[in-house]
């Protein structure tokens, strides 16, 4: 029992306090030395750092071996005078109880805590049923979830072993093991009608008259945006062409693509069906898009489409949320690269009228320099022609 | 008829006694031995190696999510060019994430969780002498080891290691231009991998015609353990799915090396167009699915067989629903082919198929609560015993609850959405299929400790582990599902360059202090594994009185493992606390005409001989009370 006292006693709590804080405390001003130091010095100071974890490791190490053998002279002492030693399975049997009682409590802060910090409402119209979808399951799911886990820790608490009992011989009982079956199969088959029948409208992508199309086309590590001219048509793309200057690929031989406008920040106007036409040049990368619940991959070689209408404008939202500094965000979504971590571009919803007078300002796609290059394309496929004619004529 | 034939490969065996045929030489015993139960602590002994470097690798990545900004000098000095100024790099990040998921998937809880057990399981629970082909089953191990190895090696590489994501999403692993990581690291990725399939279909085939053709007399289909139901199903779903990542890799491999395009097409790197036409980066998800998605069903399925065992054992009461359980089994197994799609709702695959995948995925739900409330049933009115393992098979189903509930949300196309490659699948996947089955592994290891080292390991060091991993695992994974539904991407290196991001810092900074803390309670599963090999208590034949087959071979272990005849078997393994029995056990090896006290007419439902008996028999005991 001198064990024991020695390590319940205060003393020896507030010698290791005072040992951690010491140890701290030298590591900071070693740091701080440091930082003045020379490169020789900060060396010496990461592995007295290092050294200093090891140590304290080693410590927390001592502790629970001691405390391992008090128990197991305790053990032997109560079994030496015939007693009963430790009962573990009733240790761990209110273990668990206690486990179940922290663990909810747990669950309930972080549900509400950090379940508050989740994005905000829906900014497009299909977000709303995606939304509302969200909280039925995880209504349904929270229930599951908190019954099953009291049924599984109370279990193991009441029913803790103990040598008067024997356990109840129940091998099947088909009437319960049926209604455990079906009773999952009707609820997963309703959410699963619901979902399938949400995500075919969401999924629909096939365009319609008055859908605006934006260009959207991942590379690493950016965005980049092509909005229609006034001729309300994207030009086509041919990967073929990418030049430093024509960084899309667009082709020049479809007259839609001469009006179409370039724009580093994506911005679309509140209330208008939006199709967005996705594009990848080297790799996989994800447009996402959170607040309006969209996500597409970008693929190289395969064009993807989303469409989708967004109903609050960033004004507003920065009321909603009441953060004045808020901004929609595009991000990649699809391991892509080193700097995959920072892909992102601003995406602002306005109303039409701001939208109108923003897009009149953008600079169009065919700049004056891409102009000049393709001249001088033109003129250079023009001089072998000639010659062929040439010989041709010879 | 093939019970008959194993019968006499016994005899012959008992005939030889003890005297191999072959000189057990130092090689052929420790090294290169072609005995299961060696050839599993091999097997476990490389799984906890890896599993310490992946979980290494984890927790270096955790620093970097939760300081930043900070500069850690001592990264520098162990990582060298990978973490200039004691900060780690983007790229090595990648690399850290990429081995992570690899190393955890294959060589942990595939390899090392069923590598493990069913080597040591199937003949032992079946009765059987040793695998169908105890030289591929040796073969197995040595792919896996060259395996391990040369995904190690490509730490040492110039530019590093793979780092597309354990995924490996072409193009961005064909093209050694995109990442550092695509380059030699990707090649020794796709070396290793392919070695590692080839481990994998050896021991899958050796599993399977062990299971089907070795049992021992009396061992049919409906007597076996739930642990050699789920380790034969997934050695199934391993022989048929492995094969299709074959194919995937290996035209990858073309793509890398011999320009094909399989995979690419349309791609401008560096604002330079490049030769590749025709190919589809959704191929390969398709092919890596459709191995990928049956994988995690591999890496479960044989957690719930040692967890069902376990807490059966445990709970000293038969399994509930043994049937049912077997059943869900197979429908998991039937239905995981048909759900792979559900890992490419937004890659650009067809909506359509989307929806049909989101269908078939919420199927496979359905068997998975039966198995999870059977689970519960087990556990009501039994009398528990808590020991480590029964306290890892608990944390096990709580983990599948936990992480299985959110799988509803992910499986539903439309809120995957939303939620695809977010925090909130890490949250899911490392709950459902890292924890539970790494849970259940270790309930394996703490159960048959015994059977492989001949001694006990320390219970009070065990559940010391057990406590810390258990609430360490839910505080580092539970925050998570939060960051998912805020839109936090996985695979961020840092979350410094949103501003909306930036509150999350915090909660990173508790998830990595979680995680050294669960990482730390490993050590006292080291130190107890490796004490207890040695010096721990001595074991007794059977030390959890338990009824299956294993724990009546003799402790020492024995080329054959039992000596003379093997053992007949008469009866399920799960008859535990039979009411009218004097104990609360009878092993399968015990006839039912031992047991006339106890016997139900359940018990004869296939046998009309013994159903006769026991009604004369019940008959005589009425007229016995009557005369009294």
């Amino acid at each position: 029992m001198g064990f024991k006292q020695l390590i319940n006693s205060k003393k020896t709590l507030s010698l290791l306090a005072a040992f951690v804080l010491f140890g701290t405390d030298r590591l900071m001003a070693q740091a701080t030395a440091a930082a003045a130091d020379t490169a020789a010095a900060d060396k010496s100071a990461m592995w007295t750092g290092v050294g200093y974890y090891v140590l304290l490791f080693l410590v927390a190490a001592f502790c629970v071996a001691i405390l391992g053998k008090i128990l197991r002279v305790y053990d032997l002492t109560q079994q030496m005078q015939g007693k009963k030693g430790v009962n573990w399975n009733g240790v761990m049997g209110i273990c668990c109880i206690l486990f179940l009682i922290a663990g909810m409590y747990g669950a309930y802060w972080s549900l509400t805590v950090q379940g508050s910090m989740k994005l905000p409402e829906a900014a497009s119209a299909h977000g709303g049923a995606i939304d509302d979808m969200f909280t039925t399951t995880t209504i349904l799911t929270l229930i599951v979830f908190v019954i099953t886990q009291i049924c599984l820790f109370g279990f193991a608490f009441v029913y803790r072993g103990s040598d008067k009992r024997k356990a109840y011989f129940l091998p099947h009982n088909n009437t319960i093991e049926k209604v455990w079956t079906i009773v999952p199969a009707v609820v997963l088959t309703i959410l699963v009608v619901f979902g399938f029948f949400t995500w075919q409208r969401v999924e629909n992508s096939s365009e319609v008259k008055g859908d605006l199309n934006i260009d959207v086309t991942g590379h690493q590590f950016a965005w980049e945006f092509r909005y229609p001219g006034t001729d309300g048509k994207l030009g086509s793309l041919n990967f073929r062409l990418t030049t430093p200057l024509n960084k899309l690929g667009v082709d020049f031989k479809d007259r839609n693509s001469f009006d179409d406008i370039s724009a580093d920040t994506l911005v679309l106007p509140v209330h208008q069906s939006i199709r967005l036409n996705i594009h990848a040049q080297d790799v996989i990368h994800s447009v996402y898009m959170p607040h309006f619940r969209l996500q597409q991959n970008a693929v190289p070689g395969l064009p993807t489409f989303f469409k989708f209408i967004p109903t609050i404008t960033t004004a507003e939202m920065r009321r909603k949320t009441d953060n004045p500094k808020f901004e929609y965000l595009l991000y990649c979504n699809k391991i892509c690269g080193g700097a995959h971590y920072n892909m992102q571009r601003v995406v602002r919803v306005v109303s039409q009228a701001e939208y109108q007078d923003w897009i009149s300002k953008q600079k169009p796609y065919l700049t004056d320099q891409l102009k000049k290059e393709l001249h001088f394309a033109d003129n250079k496929t023009a001089v072998p022609a000639a010659s062929n004619r040439l010989a041709l004529n010879n | 008829m093939s019970t008959l034939a194993v019968h006499d490969h016994g005899v012959v065996h008992h005939e030889d006694g003890h005297e191999h045929h072959h000189k057990a030489t130092f090689l052929n015993t420790y090294v290169f031995s072609q005995d299961h139960k060696y050839i599993a602590k091999q097997f476990l002994v490389t799984g906890i190696i890896m599993a310490f470097i992946a979980m290494s690798l984890s927790i270096l990545f955790r620093i970097q999510l939760a300081y930043p900004d900070k500069s850690f000098p001592f990264l520098e000095t162990l990582l060298g060019h990978f973490a200039p100024g004691g900060r780690l790099s983007p790229d090595f990040y990648m690399s850290l994430v990429t081995i992570h998921g690899t190393i955890m998937v294959f060589f942990v809880l595939t390899a090392g969780l069923s590598g493990t057990f069913a080597n040591l399981l199937i003949p032992l629970q079946i009765g059987a002498r040793d695998m169908a082909s105890p030289f591929v089953n040796m073969l197995s191990y040595w792919f896996f080891f060259i395996a391990s190895l040369i995904m190690l090696s490509s730490f040492l590489v110039q530019k590093g290691p793979a780092s597309g994501g354990w995924t490996i999403y072409p193009p961005l692993s064909a093209l050694p231009k995109a990442m550092p990581g695509s380059g030699m690291g990707m090649t020794l990725w796709l070396i290793s991998m392919t070695l590692f399939i080839a481990s994998q279909l050896m021991g899958g085939i050796n599993y399977i015609s062990t299971v089907l053709n070795m049992r021992t007399k009396g061992m049919d289909l409906w007597k076996m353990p739930l642990t050699v139901w789920a380790l034969f199903l997934t050695a199934v779903l391993g022989v048929l799915s492995f094969p299709v990542l074959v194919a995937g890799v290996v035209l990858l491999i073309f793509d890398r090396s011999f320009g094909t395009s399989f995979y690419l097409s349309d791609i401008v790197l560096g604002g330079v167009p490049q030769p590749y036409e025709g190919g589809s980066p959704i191929l390969f998800q398709h092919l890596f699915w459709f191995l990928g998605h049956p994988e995690v069903y591999i890496v479960i399925m044989p957690a719930m067989g040692l967890s069902s065992e376990v807490l059966a054992v445990n709970s000293r009461k038969p399994i509930f629903g043994y049937h049912a359980m077997v059943y869900s089994l197979i429908g998991i197994s039937v239905l995981s082919f048909i759900v792979w799609g559900h890992h490419m709702f937004v890659t650009g695959m067809n909506p359509f198929l989307g929806g049909v995948f989101m269908i078939t995925t919420l199927i496979i739900a359905v068997p998975s609560a039966v198995k999870t409330f059977n689970w519960l049933a087990t556990l009501w009115r039994g009398n528990i015993r808590f020991t480590p393992a029964m306290l890892f098979a608990i944390g096990m189903v709580s983990f599948f609850i936990s992480g299985g509930l959110t799988g509803i949300f992910l499986g539903n196309a439309a809120l995957d959405i939303n939620l695809h490659d977010t925090y909130f699948v890490i949250a899911h996947f490392h709950l459902v299929m890292g924890s539970a089955a790494i849970f259940g592994m270790l309930a394996g290891v703490y159960h048959w400790f015994p059977k492989m080292y001949r001694r006990m390991m320390d219970e009070r060091l065990g559940y010391l582990h057990f406590w810390l991993t258990f609430i360490g695992a839910y505080l580092v994974f539970f925050p998570m599902h939060f960051m998912g539904l805020d839109g936090v991407p996985r695979r961020y290196y840092a979350f410094t360059e949103f501003e909306s991001m930036k509150r999350w810092l915090t909660v990173n900074v508790f998830v990595t202090w979680s995680a050294i803390m669960a990482g730390i309670a490993q050590l006292a599963f080291a130190f107890n594994f490796v004490y207890s090999i040695f010096w721990g208590k001595k074991t007794v034949q059977n030390p959890w009185n338990a009824n299956t087959l294993e724990w009546t071979a003799p402790i020492e272990h024995i080329h054959g493992n039992w000596a003379g005849e093997i053992p007949t078997v008469y009866r399920w393994p799960y008859d535990y606390s039979k009411p009218g029995h004097d104990e609360d056990f009878i092993p399968q090896t015990v006839p039912f005409s031992q047991t006339m006290s106890s016997n139900l007419p359940h018990d004869f439902e296939d046998n009309p001989g013994g159903l006769e008996e026991y009604t004369k028999w019940t008959n005589a005991q009425k007229a016995n009370e009557a005369v009294k």
